[in-house]
């Protein structure tokens, strides 16, 4: 499979297939970053510190543990929620009381995705609450189903159906 | 195994979401590789996912993959990688700089061009009044000349040979006197440059007795170029006589620097 043979490039410290991962994703993890940081230049910086690390660490993905994009992901979001605990982040005053990724797409100044986000923007405005919910607590911020099942007082057991529900939804309005 | 009911359970979405244990993640893995259903299920899981991150991105990451390459000190030596970069680079700047070149070099002609233009027009210019000097000088001498050939034209005009003296014999000149404006043309071209300290005098005649009046001295003779002398004769002249004299003239003639005398004779 071609994601295989990429990752596998890469991780030879292959500079192509570097790039090419990084066009595949640089765009999720800035979104994903952005998120969490809400500020511009920080996001940039996490952005810059993310890649990097996945080069130096490029050898620790193993296919068996997971998709590639959820090993990056992950990476993201630690560096990204690393960043708003430093004493730096905190004493910058950031307002992270924000809403849910939602806002981010009705503010978007992403001007090449700028169609796609306002598009994205109004379905997922349509997405019940608690899909909004359980999306940002699970692919963007990392909490785990127990967490998720705790912040919004869904029994664990139904977490997955529920997350399973609100994907679907999801694919329905972005994907074709 | 219901391939369906697996799908349905919602593990794959956890599975993209990082939530699994490395033993779920395993099995995932594996069923992927079995299922090309279930693979698709991820794919699209995962799709949405990066679909709806990426429309959360602030700005666009292009311009960050360079940095990070910096960073990583990567990219430099990747001969393949650069030379794409560099060959859009290089061609842009190297046609900017070879415009701007270009268009300098050309600037740089038209300015020389243009002062060496400039530099034939003053040529031109100032031979145009030396040639418009040529022409006033030939205008002036022709006027001099026609005058002249009017004059002796006349009809009124008494041509007065005057001819060589003792030891002159070898001068010679002529006086043309007009008598209705009392003036002489005198043609002393037969007569030598006076030498230093000397000057030509003009003398008017009467034979009985013999009294010579001083029409003047030449004072310019030398630097003359046609020897023609105009000199105002009011006297009744019977004849013409030219001496050399010491500078500023004499009261009377001395006769032995008498060198050429015509007598006139009447119509």
């Amino acid at each position: 499979m071609e994601l295989d043979l990429l990752v596998s490039n890469f991780q030879k410290k292959d500079e192509k297939a570097f790039e090419k991962l990084y066009n595949m994703y640089s765009n999720s993890m800035h979104g994903v970053i952005y998120n969490i940081v809400r500020d511009h230049e920080i996001a940039e910086e996490v952005m810059q510190d993310v890649f990097i690390k996945a080069w130096h660490k490029a050898d620790t993905y193993n296919s068996s543990k997971g998709r590639f994009f959820t090993w990056i992901l992950n990476i993201a979001r630690n560096a990204a929620i690393d960043k708003t605990r430093s004493k730096a982040f905190k004493n910058s005053g950031k307002n992270l009381n924000a809403e849910f990724f939602v806002d981010i797409l009705e503010t978007s100044e992403n001007l090449n995705d700028k169609m796609d986000a306002i598009g994205i923007g109004t379905y997922v405005k349509a997405l019940g609450e608690k899909c909004k919910a359980i999306i940002e607590y699970l692919y963007f911020k990392g909490f785990t189903q127990k967490e998720t099942s705790e912040e919004l007082d869904i029994p664990l057991g139904t977490i997955k159906t529920r997350n399973r529900n609100c994907i679907k939804d999801l694919r329905a309005m972005v994907l074709e | 195994m219901d391939i369906k009911a697996y799908i349905e359970s919602g593990v794959l979405e956890l599975f993209v979401a990082g939530q699994l244990t490395d033993q779920e993640n395993k099995e995932i893995q594996e069923l992927m590789l079995k299922h090309p259903e279930i693979l698709q299920e991820v794919l699209e899981i995962e799709s949405a996912i990066i679909k709806l991150s990426s429309a959360m991105s602030p700005g666009d990451t292009k311009h960050l993959l360079q940095l990070i390459k910096d960073k990583l000190q990567i990219g430099g030596k990747d001969v393949k990688v650069v030379s794409i970069e560099k060959a859009r680079y290089n061609w842009l700047t190297y046609t900017g700089w070879a415009a701007a070149l270009i268009v300098g070099a050309g600037l740089l002609w038209t300015m020389n061009q243009n002062q060496q233009l400039e530099v034939k027009v003053s040529d031109a210019e100032i031979e145009k009044a030396y040639l418009e000097v040529q022409i006033e000088d030939a205008k002036t001498d022709l006027a001099v000349k026609e005058n002249l050939l009017n004059v002796l034209r006349d009809r009124n005009i008494i041509s007065v040979p005057l001819g060589g003296q003792g030891d002159f014999a070898n001068s010679y000149a002529k006086v043309y006197w007009n008598k209705s404006d009392n003036s002489i043309y005198l043609d002393a071209q037969g007569l030598p440059d006076a030498p230093e300290g000397k000057v030509w005098q003009v003398w008017s005649l009467t034979l009985n007795p013999l009294t010579p009046t001083s029409l003047g001295t030449i004072d310019n003779f030398n630097s003359d170029d046609n020897k023609i002398f105009n000199i105002a004769n009011a006297n009744e002249s019977q004849a013409f006589g030219i001496t050399l004299e010491p500078a500023g003239g004499s009261q009377t003639p001395t006769m032995d620097q008498l060198h050429t005398l015509g007598v006139v004779s009447q119509p």
